[in-house]
């Protein structure tokens, strides 16, 4: 499982060298695309695995999370340096510019500091000390898919079939949540719900 | 003996090429394109032919952008959004027959067979910096003439004030058009000092040859000091008007695309960094200069206009 979260970025790496087409006439702003749509997708995979999990009852998906987490904390970062360091060449002003000015930057930094955070406490020690706190600690992980997404949408300039796919994908996820924590609820008020009180 | 001043975006005499280097550089091309055209083809479809012209005004020593990233690296929604898609998709523009109307405010309307509307005018080199307002850069030689040539033959009248363009409305066969992404047919538009401008072109090659479709063949504006957008391409149509003319982009995100929309570092896009560039075939980032380099040129016809309120 691991190697098959590993071939994007043997695939990324093969384009940078020259091979499998190359990264074209712009090869710094193909590598930038190219990162954040593996990014997103990991992200969004790791965001699907308990709505799986709950829809096919195998526990066994679950050992696979901190895993595809990891790898989509990776990748983010990989897009994030491709930024920071190929694109804008680690020139400080250019970095501050993005950083305050634009909109879409701030929420893809945002989601990036979320994720930063939450590979940090992803160790089994962290998951001991933190104990209650760890599961709302890394709740936040929504809110990086949802700043993920933000981030695609305000960096579109007129063709937003692709954001649309993420969002629609992000909100059947989160939805699915609801949807699932909202019956957990009913459940344990017990059947039925309605007739309490008056 | 003629003394000529030298204005400060012309290059300086040590620094031009060679004439035996400049002629060679088309026979490194051919052979290039000779080699690549089993890999090409797509973006040659339609005929390419050597057009007869001759050096122009305006010339920059700067290295001019590989005939193929010219050529394949594209932004013409009506072929598509992606960068790749003009030069895939550019058998659906049909240039033939291909007319050209001119009308609005003006005495000598007239709507033109392109061979007509091109046959009075003879056809220069034009090498200027292409800025797309997403944050790269190309150095193209153009082939083309004055759009101030077309615009004096059709004797404007005292009221005519801007020069509104469009270009081919084909959903039939541009599959770009089939979607609502931006109000088709892409229309532009300039003041009329700026289209009068000796600096404002009406393109119909590049290296040499007739324009690509996915250049916007046949005809194409190009108005280097003003981001790439403003160049609109496969022109149908030109109109004398009195108010200003809708643009496309402006139309769509009014907030972000000014009608004026000239390059200028000092006033920021709310998605991309104005402040520099990306030159195409090169690593690091470059400052972007005050109207793309042309400031000696332009920079005049907006004395006294705030530009962060006309952008």
């Amino acid at each position: 499982m691991l190697l098959v979260g590993l071939l994007p970025a043997a695939w990324l790496a093969a384009r940078t060298a020259g091979w499998l087409g190359g990264l074209g006439t712009n090869p710094i702003e193909r590598l930038l695309i190219e990162s954040g749509t593996i990014a997103m997708i990991t992200l969004l995979s790791a965001l699907a695995v308990t709505p799986l999990r709950r829809l096919t009852g195998m526990a066994a998906i679950t050992r696979l999370r901190r895993m595809i987490g990891l790898l989509a904390f990776g990748y983010v970062s990989l897009h994030f340096l491709v930024w920071l360091g190929v694109d804008l060449f680690f020139d400080v002003s250019l970095i501050l510019d993005d950083l305050t000015q634009r909109p879409y930057v701030m929420a893809g930094f945002a989601a990036w500091v979320i994720l930063l955070l939450l590979a940090s406490t992803s160790t089994d020690r962290a998951v001991r000390v933190l104990k209650r706190n760890w599961a709302r600690l890394h709740r936040l992980v929504y809110a990086a898919g949802v700043l993920a997404v933000i981030h695609v949408i305000w960096l579109t300039r007129a063709d937003y079939r692709e954001a649309t796919i993420y969002a629609l994908v992000l909100l059947v996820l989160l939805g699915s949540r609801v949807v699932w924590t909202v019956a957990q609820r009913r459940k344990v008020r017990g059947e039925p719900a309605r007739n309490g009180v008056t | 003996m003629l003394i000529r001043s030298r204005s400060s975006s012309e290059p300086k005499p040590s620094e031009i090429t060679p004439e035996a280097v400049y002629l060679r550089r088309r026979d490194f091309m051919r052979a290039g394109l000779g080699l690549g055209a089993g890999m090409l083809l797509p973006a040659m479809a339609g005929a390419r032919a050597s057009l007869d012209f001759s050096p122009g005004a305006y010339g920059t020593d700067e290295k001019l952008t590989p005939y193929e990233d010219v050529t394949t690296y594209n932004n013409f929604y009506e072929l598509g959004t992606g960068k790749a898609d003009p030069a895939r998709n550019a058998d659906q523009l049909r240039t033939e027959p291909w007319s050209v109307q001119v009308d609005g405010a003006c005495a000598r309307p007239g709507n033109y067979a392109l061979e007509d509307f091109l046959s009075p005018w003879a056809l220069e080199e034009r090498v200027y910096r292409l800025r797309c307002v997403e944050g790269w850069s190309m150095v193209i030689p153009w082939i083309g003439f004055e759009l101030n040539k077309v615009l004096s033959q059709a004797e404007p009248t005292g009221s005519a004030r801007y020069v509104a363009f469009e270009t081919l409305l084909d959903p039939d066969n541009l599959s770009g058009q089939r979607r609502p992404v931006l109000e088709w047919p892409y229309v532009e538009g300039l003041r009329m000092d700026e289209a009068m401008h000796p600096l404002t072109l009406l393109a119909v090659g590049l290296y040499g040859e007739t324009l690509p479709n996915q250049n916007g063949a046949p005809l194409r504006l190009v108005v280097p000091w003003k981001y790439g957008f403003k160049s609109i391409k496969s022109i149908v149509r030109i109109t004398f008007t009195e108010k200003e003319p809708p643009t496309a982009w402006n139309r769509a995100q009014p907030s972000e695309y000014g009608f004026y929309s000239n390059v200028n570092p000092d006033v920021a896009h709310p998605r991309w960094s104005q402040r520099t560039e990306r030159r195409i075939g090169e690593f690091r980032r470059r400052r972007t200069l005050m109207f793309n380099g042309y400031a000696d040129e332009v920079a005049q016809l907006y004395a006294g206009m705030d530009l962060k309120k006309h952008f």
